[in-house]
Order: C-alpha cells, then structure tokens, then sequence
C-alpha cells in the first residue's frame, strides 16, 4: 500500500507547495541580488570581488548539501526499497554538479584577480573538483542502463560509497595541500565574517535552496512520467502476453500515482 | 571459508590458463611509465623528482585497467548468478574474486614498481617504502575498484564509465602512497602516511566486500 | 551607474559570476520544464492510444489478458 500512496502524496504535497516555494524563491533571490550587488559594503581587503563571494559560497554549500541529499536517498532505497528515494536522488544530482560547477567557476574568477591565477590547487577548490567528478561518474553510472530503475539502483549504491569516501578525500586533500603549499594561500572568507556580509549570503543560500526544491519536483515529475511512458510502451508491446511479475508490479504502482496525480 | 579458498583457486587457474591478464597489466603499466620521460624530458633530476607520483599514476591506471573482467565475464556467462544462489555468503566469494585480482594484478605490480624507480632515477632511499606503500595500497585498489567493476554490469560503455568511477576513490591512495615514497626520499619517516594507508585499506576491506556484493545481487536479479 | 557596473575595475570578473550562475541556472530549468512537457505529451499521446485500442482498460492493467 505504501508503495502506491507515497508517489502520489509526494506530487500532490509538493504541488500545493509549489507557487509558494516560486513565490519565495523569487522575492529572495531579489534581495539577496540587491543585497550582493547594491546593499553590502565593499570588503577593505578584497575589494569589490567579495561581491563573487556571495554566489561562490553559497553555491559550494549546496554542492555540498545536495550529495548529502543524494546519499540520504541512497540510504533509504537500500533500506526501505522506496523507489522514490532513486527517483529524488537522480534528480538530485544534475543541481548539485551544476552548484559544484558554479562554485569552481567562480572561485576562479574570484582568483584570478586575487591571487593572480585561473586555479591554485588550493584544498577546497581541489575538493570541490573531485566532488564534481563524483557528480559526473555518478550522472553516467545512472544514464548507463536500458532499465532506467537499475540505472537509478547502481547509482544510490554509488553515491553511498561516495559520501562514505568524501570525509576521507577531504583529509587527505587537506594533508596533501598542507605538505605541498605551506600556508601561504589567501584563505577564502575569513574566521570572523561581518553581518552586513552573513546576511546576503544566508539570503541566497535560501534562494538557492528555493531553486533547488523547484528543479528536484519538476524531475522528479519527468522521472515518473518517463517511467509511466516505458511501462505503457512495455505493456503495448506484449499486449497480447502476459506481462512478466516485475513488469506487471511496476506498471500497476506508477498508473496508480498517476491516477491519484492527475486528480 | 572453503568456498572462498575454492573461488580464489577457480579465478587463479582461469588467470594462469590465459596468461595473458597479469602479462598486460604489468606491460601497461611499464608503457605508461616510459612515456613520462617523453613527455617531461630525460632530465635525471625532474624524472627523480616525479618518479614516486608517476608510478603510483601508473599503478592506478593498470589496477584499474583489468577491473571490468573481475566480474564481467562471469556475469555474461551466468556464473555470477549461481554465485548469488550459493549457500556461501556473497561477501566472502567477493572477497574472494578480489583477493584472486590482487593477486594477478596487484602483486605483479608491486614487483615491477622498482625497476621502473631505477629507469626514473629514483633515488635508493625510497624503494623499501615504495614495495611498502604498494604492498598496502594495491589491496585497497582492488576492494575499491571491485565495488566499481561490480555497479557497471550489464550497462553500456563499461570500460570507459569504470574508470570515471573509480578514480576519484583511489585519490586518497595516490595521495598517501606518493606521499610516504615522498616523505622517504627526504629521509622523513613514512610512518604517518603508511599508517593512513593501512587505515584506508581496513575501511575498505570491512565496507568493499558488502557493497560489491549489494551491488551484483542488483545486477542479476 | 558607470561606476556601479565597474565594481571597482573588477566588474569584468563580477558580472561574469553572476552571468554565469544565472545562465547555468537558468538552462537547467528551461531543460528541465521542456523535458517534463515532451514527456506529457508523450504519455498523453500513447494514453488514448492504448485507450483506443482497449476501451474496456481503464486504471490498471490487472485485467490485462493471460494466455
């Protein structure tokens, strides 16, 4: 029973939340932009570019944040079987590559006139790169199969494994960097950050979540609708046999949701 | 344990028969390493001085290069399948299966690294440490890159897509086994580096066999 | 205005960031909501197919023949 109501619950939840979350997400990036670009006062050290901050560090946190989502789904696929958990955890991962992107992208910007170069392998941008491609192998894994459901499988499996192995990356990135460049890089951010500079980035670090949320349910919907697709052209195709148990199961639970979506 | 002394037996004598696995292996990883001084110049000094980081580059690349046959064969031809349905745990059977490609893969390896640190120049110093490191650290890639082998059966591409998977994991290796040769050469003690070593090596051994097998029970069912 | 487009002679690399984030942002939506109509299309569009060639089908396929 469960495996029929959650799907539908889920899209029926999050549809009744999604132009509020639009509507927020909206207003917040306004103010978040206006505060970023109009409303903070330029840093005495880092001049105007402490501006790219206010994307650089968000962007990273969701990186961050989003396969520590996709971990927790894989999780919750291997625990309870839900194939919800896969379907929340593949849609996870284009947003997070393309937070992790965002982040190495404007770390270099920022760089370039700070410290003079595209790319320092400084730790947390080298750990932010490996994070990407954790993303990238992840993404490929689950796109590999003819059976979307395995593709999606082998890939909570994947970024369980991986988040098992980011802590460690991270340290040793960290001692890596320690023994090759003696403490002389220019810290990103600082120990103490002010509060005209904390509210801006907490501000877009919502928005940013905001877009995320509205991104994952809008695939989530493609994924369900992609399998409805495959299982009604599964079930045209041996019309006239009968229908293999695991098929049969599969095509039973997304007609159910979808029935209980479209109302 | 019978059953995985009996599968480690199956996966050697299938290796030894064809001969040609460990052969390629060891071939590919001395090519590799010959073309770095292609590539940076045959300076004694520079080649010194990136001779730890090359061969444990190259280590990797041939560790991982044989991973895809750890269990594609046996997938195709339906053996993994009865594996799953034997009465022995899956686990060990992988644990098995990976101790037989450390063997013909890694160990290989480990014997071939200081020949090529003596074409790169290397200096004496780093040898024991390097056999050392390796010693630790190919095991770690083999557990590692089992869990790899294991998630790409039955999808397209394999061969290129294992590698895209694998690689970020090994990083750690690479960083702590260059690393020790690293800390050797400069007359430090490896012991820190080494010690991390042996911790990435028990982690894997006590998560890799589970996810391996996690992973197969997908592929076939 | 000038002045605030400059950002201090580093407004090239600014704007650059917030172009770029926004772009990327922007893309992934926009492919995202495309993805999700061809696939409602699709789906409805094999649905009265398979409602015309059936029309005694109706929410599942329990009834589908066996033999």
């Amino acid at each position: 029973m469960h495996r029929f109501a959650k799907p539908s619950v889920f899209l029926k939840l999050t549809g009744a939340m999604m132009p509020w979350v639009v509507a927020l997400t909206v207003i917040l990036t306004a103010a978040g932009l206006y505060l970023a670009l109009i409303g903070s006062p330029v840093d005495y050290q880092q001049g105007n570019t402490v501006r790219i901050m206010y994307i650089h560090v968000p962007a990273a946190w969701m990186g961050l944040f989003c396969y520590v989502g996709m971990a927790l789904c894989g999780a919750m696929s291997l625990i309870w079987k839900h194939p919800l958990a896969d379907i929340c955890a593949r849609a996870t991962a284009p947003v997070g590559a393309t937070f992790t992107a965002l982040t190495l992208i404007t770390g270099s910007l920022w760089g370039e006139p700070m410290w003079g170069t595209w790319w320092v392998w400084d730790a947390r941008l080298t750990s932010m790169l490996i994070l990407l491609f954790l993303y990238l192998g992840y993404i490929a894994l689950v796109n590999a199969f003819d059976d979307p459901e395995r593709g999606s499988k082998a890939g909570s499996a994947l970024a369980l494994v991986g988040a098992i192995n980011v802590p460690i990356v991270k340290f040793s990135v960290d001692w890596w960097n320690t023994l090759h460049q003696p403490a002389s890089v220019a810290r990103m951010g600082g120990p103490t950050i002010d509060p005209s500079m904390l509210a801006p980035l907490l501000i877009m670090a919502f928005a940013f979540t905001g877009y995320y949320f509205i991104v994952l349910v809008l695939r989530v919907r493609l994924e369900l609708n992609q399998r409805r697709i495959r299982a009604l052209q599964l079930s045209g195709l041996f019309d006239e046999r009968p229908v293999a148990s695991g098929d049969h199961d599969e095509l039973a639970y997304d007609q159910g949701h979808n029935a209980g979506a479209s109302k | 344990m019978n059953a995985f002394v009996a599968i480690l037996r199956r996966d050697l004598r299938l290796a030894l028969r064809q001969g040609a696995d460990s052969v390629m292996v060891v071939a590919f990883f001395i090519v590799t390493t010959t073309l770095f001084p292609f590539g940076v110049g045959p300076e004694a000094n520079i080649l010194a001085r990136i001779a730890s980081g090359v061969i444990w580059v190259s280590a990797l690349l041939a560790a991982m290069l044989s991973l895809e046959r750890v269990f594609q064969t046996d997938y195709e031809d339906g053996t993994l399948e009865l594996l799953t349905l034997s009465p022995a745990p899956l686990e060990l059977l992988v644990l098995g299966k990976v101790c037989a490609h450390w063997l013909t893969t890694g160990l290989p390896l480990i014997i071939a690294a200081p020949v090529m640190a003596v074409m790169l120049n290397m200096d004496q110093d780093g040898f024991g440490t390097l056999m050392i490191a390796m010693l630790i650290g190919t095991p770690a890639l083999s557990l590692i890159g089992a869990i790899g082998a294991a998630l790409i059966l039955g999808a397209r591409r394999g061969g290129v897509l294992v590698s895209l998977l694998v690689l970020p994991l090994y990083i750690p290796v690479l960083i702590f086994g260059a690393g020790a040769v690293e800390a050797a050469l400069l007359g430090i003690s490896a012991q820190a580096q080494l010690q991390i070593m042996g911790a990435i090596l028990l982690l894997s051994l006590a998560a890799a066999p589970f996810a391996t097998a996690h992973a197969i029970r997908q592929a076939v069912e | 205005m000038n002045e605030f487009f400059s950002m201090g002679g580093y407004g090239s690399y600014i704007w650059a960031s917030y172009g770029l984030a926004a772009l990327a942002m922007i893309i992934l939506l926009v492919m995202t909501l495309r993805g999700l109509r061809q696939s409602q299309t699709e789906l409805d569009q094999l649905e009265t197919v398979l409602k015309a060639r059936r029309p005694r089908r109706t929410r599942t396929t329990d009834q589908s023949p066996t033999s």
